[in-house]
């Protein structure tokens, strides 16, 4: 079981965590401008690339906090962990 | 008896009696089944699974692919392997065709988990995992040492006493500190992430029907380590040539194991089949035993060592020769040998013997290096896979290593430890090495798969490779031949390396044989390219009780009831799970003569009772929430399809929620407290996913509003007093409170004193009655049930359940989302346009409605239907079909009905369904199809009682 860094509470194990999928993909400042292919697309469409990839997590049965985590999809290793608002940190892989 | 007269490591002093196949025999304590099985010249345990072949003993360890046996006392046990059974008295086995017999009656032996974190763990005990253990212990690192055997010492348990007075010293310093536990009968089963290894401790079953019933019998170990250390040593792997299977062949390093540990001398006249060195370790100890022993080397150089060894023994030894095959009529009694050249075995000859002893090499245990995502390297001197990547904090020391010498395996372990410590930031001053005798230098052995037949496998001689699953090389080579060119493929089509021993005597040769096969003249295929089979948890057999721990039964999963449920039980509740709340379904009444009410008939009485005079229903699992924030309000707009900041404090709103998609997750109430508080209600299945769900956007898109959430679903009882004469009721025992409609009208909310218990009261209704929620302290709930009860009393009040509220919510059309909805219904679908807010620029799912998708005319609409036939109950489920013409395939179906129910209202049964362009076919004809026939029924308004809404205000 991997252990999972919770920026406020520290290590824990993955269990006590959800998955909240891509991080960074703000909610669209006026959807209703958006064309139907544009707004399937931030509906719809996320990011699936091997390697690093920034990802919403929440410590569900801790803090109950949201934070964003730069995760390696082929290792699962979590590159970095960062609260919601800070800058995506740079990893090197 | 085959049982020397003296040595070993059992205790001649404690003679334990046991019966196999129905006959009794007797053991020494530390046997283990297989150890005093062989000591009773019983060489057959088991038959084999496809062909019925007599099979025996053919390892020392947990890697036996033969050995199979059904544990009858002290508690029926299916499927462990003869050589992982400590002997104790009074064990009933017997011997299996692989498969066993589940116990039926229930284990009442206790499982338990335990929780373990520490500096390093040793997995193994032999002389590298000791070694590495002391090095740890003695830098004052906390260290978990493991092993499976009852005792430590590993493969020197196999030895002649080499380096006993070692391990006994090691044993005794690693026991007295405080900072290290050493766990014995404990597999690791399992490395997955981060240092974390699952392994199974077998704590009492050594003891049979003796072992304490308070003591848990099975733990499964769950450590968290900052290092590992894999200590797990090598399994040896046989050659394979026909009939390879009979009992009394075994494997070199086991026929050593018997006879050094257990004191049993496997056979008096013993040929030794061997490719390499370390064969020659057991022919030798054999022939001091006093058995006549041939040893068969399949190369033609015998390292001078052991060849004087063997000759001041007047050990045979037969240089460049295999066995081809061997005679017998169940145990072997005879050995073919021939010599080999070129690939080739020449003419035959046949020695007699009753031990058979075979090696070809041997096989690092890499399981949980390998789960640990490290890479293996294929070594082609070994012929066998070893460790060839580093991963982070994991070190494999020892044979497990690739190391078969025992001073590069102390030496190499202690450096794994130094290395780890180094890691923890531990200096450390690595022991001191025992001393050794000076070991022979080795010589490389020959990798030798299989030894070639003469092609005929139609005959009765097979040649075995996966012994448990019956699966030979021509098994192999008939998969090779349809194609096959991965591992996994023909691992799959053959069934090899699937059965209880995962492939750990079976799977390397077969990759060998695999890449023989593939290869041409032209091409050659390597072992190191076809690779292994992922070596997958858990390493060895560990039963289901033992992963459930306690947790099965009662305490399986958690169990959640309101503060009524006592009540509902005294008074005889069937109960549903609704997530993990038990809720009352129904009430059945007893009558006098003391028949039981069906559920029909109860939630007929239920209705009926509550739309003519009254009922209440325990309400206390819906999902709660309080919102509270200067933000509240705005935080809601953007949730909620509808507008909730101008909703003004005392009064209620309905609510419904959708996914980014347009597609409705949630309905529910939102009250109004104050201007910065609101509580809103959702479905009781829904509660925490909307929490999470409103807590993300709390948090993530909009952190600039000030809004704190908080689930109340506990806080508070709710109690749902529904029926024309709810509002007498209520007033009976709410002297101070104006329940006049003028005064607290649908849809607002009141705080008031009800028989005395702070209460809020919602004027909201889900059954189209005149109906009031009463939400109070959780404490409180139960008395205010009970005074409700006794105050309806003259109104002849019913307690309904979940059943009955269906019902009364389905005749007026009321979906239940994740019912009537399954997240690909919008509100529009559902009839509910007036829901979605006009005026707010945006929220939640707003964009998507006008998707073209969501705009067209033939989407799934929700409806109501009514059977032509108002006796006959719909399914729910059951497709709904535009035409009773079922001649053209496929059938054009137009959706589904969602809930159906009988209804004492409607006088006959009715259903809601999701129904393509639905509300263009009210008033039309369709037809459902339930149980192979078509039922007719007639679209209607999903709207079926009271559509003027004229019973609301009572």
């Amino acid at each position: 079981m991997q252990l999972i860094r919770c920026p406020w509470c520290g290590s824990r194990e993955e269990v006590e965590f959800h998955y909240g999928g891509q991080a960074h993909v703000s909610y669209p400042e006026n959807p209703a401008e958006l064309s139907d292919a544009e707004w399937a697309r931030y509906v719809f469409f996320r990011a699936n690339p091997r390697g690093p990839l920034a990802e919403r997590w929440v410590h569900a049965a801790g803090c109950r906090r949201w934070f964003n985590a730069v995760r390696d999809t082929s290792t699962h290793e979590l590159l970095a962990v960062y609260r919601i608002g800070e800058p995506q940190p740079e990893v090197a892989r | 008896m085959t049982r020397v007269a003296a040595g070993g490591r059992i205790d001649r002093n404690t003679e334990l009696a046991f019966t196999f196949d129905g006959k009794a025999y007797r053991g020494y304590a530390g046997d283990t089944l297989a150890s005093a099985l062989l000591a009773n010249g019983v060489h057959q345990v088991a038959t084999s699974i496809c062909y019925g072949r007599p099979r025996g003993i053919m390892a020392a360890g947990v890697e036996d692919a033969n050995a199979l046996v059904q544990i009858e006392t002290p508690f029926p046990e299916p499927m462990l392997t003869a050589t992982t059974v400590e002997l104790y008295d009074g064990l009933v086995a017997r011997g299996l065709q692989g498969q066993g017999r589940l116990a039926d009656l229930p284990d009442q032996a206790r499982y338990d988990a335990m929780h373990e974190h520490c500096d390093v763990l040793v997995v193994g005990a032999g002389p590298s995992g000791l070694m590495s253990a002391l090095t740890a212990a003695r830098a004052g690192a906390r260290v978990v040492l493991l092993d499976d055997q009852p005792e430590l010492g590993g493969s020197l348990l196999a030895s002649r006493n080499q380096l006993a007075e070692w391990v006994s010293a090691v044993t005794s310093e690693l026991n007295s500190l405080a900072t290290v536990r050493v766990l014995r009968r404990t597999t690791a089963f399992g490395y997955y992430d981060d240092g974390f290894v699952l392994a199974l401790e077998k704590r009492t079953d050594h003891l049979g029907a003796a072992a304490p019933p308070a003591a848990a019998r099975q733990r499964i170990w769950r450590i968290r380590a900052r290092q590992v250390i894999l200590a797990t040593g090598a399994h040896e792997r046989p050659v394979v040539f026909a009939d390879n299977d009979r009992p009394g062949i075994m494997l070199a390093g086991a026929g050593r194991a018997y006879l050094n540990r257990y004191g049993v001398l496997g056979g008096n006249r013993v040929v030794v089949f061997t490719t390499n060195d370390s064969a020659y370790t057991a022919a030798l100890d054999l022939a001091d035993a006093g058995a006549a022993v041939t040893v068969v080397d399949a190369r033609t150089e015998i390292p001078q060592h052991p060849a004087a060894e063997c000759a001041r023994r007047g050990v045979a030894l037969k240089a460049g020769h295999v066995v081809t095959g061997t005679s017998g009529n169940g145990r072997v009694t005879g050995a073919h040998i021939a010599p080999y050249a070129d690939g080739k075995a020449g003419a035959r000859q046949g020695i007699g013997c009753d031990l058979l002893l075979v090696s070809g090499g041997w096989n690092p245990t890499v399981h949980l290096f390998s789960q640990a995502r490290g890479k293996l390297r294929y070594d082609e001197s070994l012929g066998a896979f070893v460790p060839g990547s580093s991963v982070k904090a994991v070190r494999v020391a020892g044979s497990a290593a690739g190391v078969f010498t025992l001073s590069g395996c102390l030496s190499g372990a202690a450096d794994a430890a130094v290395a780890a410590l180094q890691e923890l930031g531990l200096s450390s001053a690595p022991p001191a090495l025992p001393s050794l005798d000076a070991e022979p230098e080795t010589t490389p052995g020959l990798v030798l798969w299989a030894v070639p037949d003469k092609g005929d496998e139609s005959g009765p001689c097979r040649r075995f490779v996966d012994f448990q699953r019956d699966s030979t090389v021509a098994d192999i080579l008939r998969a090779t031949g349809a194609g096959l060119t991965s591992v996994e493929h023909v691992k799959r089509y053959t069934t090899i390396g699937t059965a209880h021993d995962q492939g750990k005597t079976s799977g390397m040769i077969a990759s060998g044989i695999m890449a023989e096969a593939l290869s041409t003249d032209k091409h050659q295929v390597e072992v190191a390219s076809l690779g292994t089979t992922t070596f997958r948890p858990p390493y060895a057999s560990v039963a289901f009780a033992a992963l459930a721990g306690r947790d099965r039964g009662e305490i399986f999963d958690p169990v959640r009831v309101t503060e009524i449920h006592p009540w509902h039980l005294e008074h005889g509740a069937v109960f549903e799970n609704v997530g993990q709340w038990k809720r009352p379904r129904y009430y059945p009444q007893r009558s006098a003569a003391g028949s039981i009410e069906d559920i029909d008939t109860a939630v007929l009485r239920e209705c009926r009772t509550t739309r003519e005079s009254v009922g209440m229903m325990d309400g206390s699992t819906l999902g709660k929430i309080n919102v509270q924030g200067s933000d509240a309000g705005e935080f809601l707009d953007r949730l909620y399809t509808n507008l909730m900041s101008t909703l003004k404090p005392g009064f209620i709103r309905y609510g419904a929620m959708c996914g980014m998609d347009g597609m409705i997750i949630d309905d529910g109430t939102v009250a109004r407290v104050s201007d910065t508080e609101f509580v809103l209600t959702t479905t009781t299945g829904n509660a925490a996913m909307i929490l999470d769900w409103m807590e993300e956007f709390a948090q993530t898109e909009w952190p600039e509003l000030r809004v704190n959430l908080t689930s109340v679903t506990e806080q508070w009882v709710t109690i749902a007093l529904v029926g024309p004469r709810s509002r007498d009721v209520l007033a009976s025992v709410a002297a101070e409170l104006d329940l006049s409609n003028e005064a607290f009208g649908f849809m607002t909310w009141r705080d008031a004193s009800v028989a005395g218990i702070e209460a809020r009261i919602c004027r909201i209704s889900f059954s189209g009655e005149l109906a009031y929620e009463l939400n109070v302290n959780a404490w409180d709930g139960l008395a205010l049930w009970e005074a409700l009860i006794e105050a309806g009393k003259p109104y002849g009040i019913t307690p309904y359940g979940t059943e009955t509220m269906h019902v009364l919510r389905a005749e007026k059309g009321y979906p239940i989302i994740g019912q009537d909805t399954d997240g690909t219904v919008t509100p529009q679908d559902l009839g509910m346009g007036w829901v979605v807010s006009k005026k707010k620029l945006d929220f939640i799912g707003k964009r998507s409605f006008s998707r073209a998708e969501n705009q067209r005319p033939d989407r799934k609409q929700l409806v109501g239907l009514l059977p032509v036939d108002r006796t006959v109950l719909l399914d729910e489920g059951a497709q709904v079909l535009a035409t009773a013409d079922l001649s053209q395939l496929p059938v054009p179906m137009l959706g589904h009905v969602t809930s159906s129910y009988r209804s004492a209202a409607l006088d006959g049964t009715f259903a809601l369904a999701l129904v393509r362009a639905g509300r263009e076919r009210i008033g039309q004809r369709l037809h459902a199809w339930q149980d192979g026939e078509l039922v007719s029924v007639t679209v209607t308004d999903p709207v079926l009682y009271d559509k003027e809404g004229a019973r609301r205000d009572g």
